[in-house]
């Protein structure tokens, strides 16, 4: 989508290095430097996780080969159940550092599929977690990529019309943009951390069609301001803000899976009125830090230096919410 | 095709579709007897957040008022606005706002037609035609996810390499055909006939249930995808 995957697929490993290498503790360790397998394998209860499709089965993409690109034994995406704190879930987690994390034939399907399953099927577990890592959509595959996206995002919502919880979290590499941005807003409930990036197009497709007066990719400070975690969770884009952690998201998750909002004419007229209301609101301002003003943050440019704790203290007061209203 | 054009081929009894900035809203008279409501984004205008807001506002007002009337969504867009405010205040939940209006509405019983008739890409094509469950497109319409130069840097392969690959791949190609192909543009209109009578055909055929998957296998775009649906249900079942 425009590019916006371009972004991402380029722009993952600085980030990455940006963070550096602080790979703690198991339970303390960094989330957003974690592989999708890592986090499947750690996330839940020990053993409790069972992949369908595992890469045993060699389940590829049949068009990265006429691109001359390596292939994945998953295609970048693994699906399976799961045991979270004793409830149990359906996940899909997309790895981030192949391809993008992108959308494609393969990596799309298995998505449609379980999300399919946990719709039609009351036996399965009634959560399905999305832990989403991804530029968008896999250019290479770009119509069945887009396409796989759409199916999706329908499949969401009859899943939450059929009483499934569907939470999405965004705290890796990749981030969540393009159609992975709007398949995020779909779900029930949204989980981001500081570094959990989401949006449409990416900085730097904004930059090479618009200028970098309009947005400047470069400037860090900028971008974390515009699409990062603490932005989206002050203005109610994502419902609970986890620690860069796998303790920081298996709380986070936990919490969000209570957040049953339906998906009905009721929670869409309230998301209408939300979100008019955010376009009103902040129309004027200029910079992130505007916004957070307007929030009535006591001294907005401190949110970029503070910490999870502090930051988690001041969503109390001041963070926008969306219960009931996606 | 220009709107002007689209919309009295649509409907030679009449309609009350007006211009609302980038979108248009309002109804049109079916041949067979009954209103279908219409909403789009055209003239090739980017979607933004305010447009998203006009657009969800008349769709969530058709599924308030019960019935079954149908929806019909006109594109012609350039894709989701690209600016830095838009990203800033969430242009993500505006397009997946809209995207789950429609959505909600075919679900409530109001079949829903989208129909391509210019551009669109990216965000914006999954927040209007990519959401309706049937999306047709005339041959001349001009959808695409990312135009090939923008792919070549992307992806970083020579244009002229993308171009050759073009002709014989519609698992990436821009364009009517290669939608089609893959499932995700279920009829090609014949612009040259009336319209009218191709709308009654694709109301007779909506359905909410999405055959894309399907489609796409049967024309040999995407071969691969209906079955890895089938094989991951399959396997969920297995556990339940």
């Amino acid at each position: 989508m425009t590019g916006t995957h371009a972004s991402n697929q380029r722009s993952s490993s600085s980030s990455a290095e940006s963070a550096g290498s602080k790979v703690l503790d198991q339970a303390g360790m960094s989330w957003f430097l974690a592989t999708a397998r890592h986090r499947v394998e750690n996330l839940f209860e020990p053993g409790s996780f069972v992949e369908f499709l595992p890469p045993s089965e060699r389940v590829v993409s049949p068009h990265l080969d006429t691109f001359g690109l390596p292939s994945a034994f998953d295609d970048g995406v693994i699906v399976g159940r799961a045991r979270l704190d004793g409830t149990d879930v359906l996940v899909a987690a997309q790895e981030g550092q192949f391809m993008g994390g992108t959308f494609a034939e393969v990596s799309g399907a298995k998505l449609v599929g379980l999300l399919r399953a946990a719709r039609d099927n009351a036996e399965l577990p009634r959560a399905v977690l999305l832990l989403l890592d991804s530029g968008g959509v896999r250019l290479q595959e770009a119509n069945a990529g887009e396409l796989a996206v759409a199916e999706v995002m329908r499949a969401v919502t009859e899943a939450r019309s059929a009483g499934v919880v569907v939470v999405a979290a965004v705290g890796g590499r990749a981030g969540a943009f393009g159609g992975a941005g709007l398949t995020a807003a779909t779900c029930s409930a949204i989980v981001v951390s500081e570094q959990g990036r989401i949006g449409v197009t990416g900085p730097e497709v904004i930059e090479t069609n618009k200028g970098v007066e309009e947005f400047d990719s470069k400037d860090k400070a900028l971008v974390w301001s515009v699409v990062g975690g603490r932005n989206r969770r002050l203005l109610g884009g994502a419902d609970i803000y986890a620690e860069d952690s796998f303790d920081g998201f298996r709380k986070a998750i936990g919490e969000a899976l209570k957040r049953a909002s339906p998906f009905s004419l009721k929670s869409l007229r309230a998301e209408q009125k939300r979100l008019a209301k955010r376009a009103k609101r902040f129309a004027a301002c200029e910079q992130a830090v505007d916004m957070w003003k307007e929030l009535r943050v006591p001294d907005p440019a401190a949110i970029r230096d503070m910490d999870d704790a502090s930051f988690i203290a001041l969503l109390e007061k001041h963070g926008e919410t969306s219960h009931d209203a996606r | 095709m220009t709107l002007d054009e689209v919309l009295r081929s649509l409907f030679p009894k009449g309609h009350t579709v007006k211009g609302q900035g980038a979108c248009v809203v309002g109804a049109g008279q079916l041949p067979a007897g009954g209103e279908i409501a219409v909403v789009g984004i055209v003239d090739g205008q980017p979607l933004s957040p305010d447009d998203v807001l006009v657009l969800g506002q008349a769709v969530l007002d058709v599924v308030e008022a019960g019935g079954d009337t149908p929806i019909l969504v006109l594109v012609d867009t350039q894709g989701q606005v690209m600016s830095r405010h838009a990203e800033m205040i969430g242009l993500n939940e505006y397009c997946a706002h809209l995207a789950k209006c429609l959505l909600l509405a075919s679900r409530e019983g109001h079949r829903t037609i989208g129909f391509e008739y210019g551009g669109a890409a990216a965000g914006a094509f999954l927040a209007t035609a990519l959401a309706t469950d049937v999306l047709v497109a005339v041959e001349d319409a001009k959808p695409e996810v990312m135009d090939l130069p923008s792919m070549a840097r992307v992806t970083k392969l020579p244009l002229e390499k993308l171009m050759e690959l073009a002709k014989t791949t519609p698992v990436f190609s821009p364009g009517v055909d290669p939608l089609f192909k893959v499932g995700a543009v279920t009829t090609i209109w014949d612009a040259k006939q009336p319209l009218a009578e191709q709308l009654a055909a694709a109301l007779a055929d909506a359905s909410s249930e999405d055959r894309r998957g399907a489609l796409g296998k049967e024309r040999g775009g995407r071969t691969v995808s209906a079955d890895v649906v089938r094989r991951v249900i399959e396997a969920a079942g297995a556990t339940g």
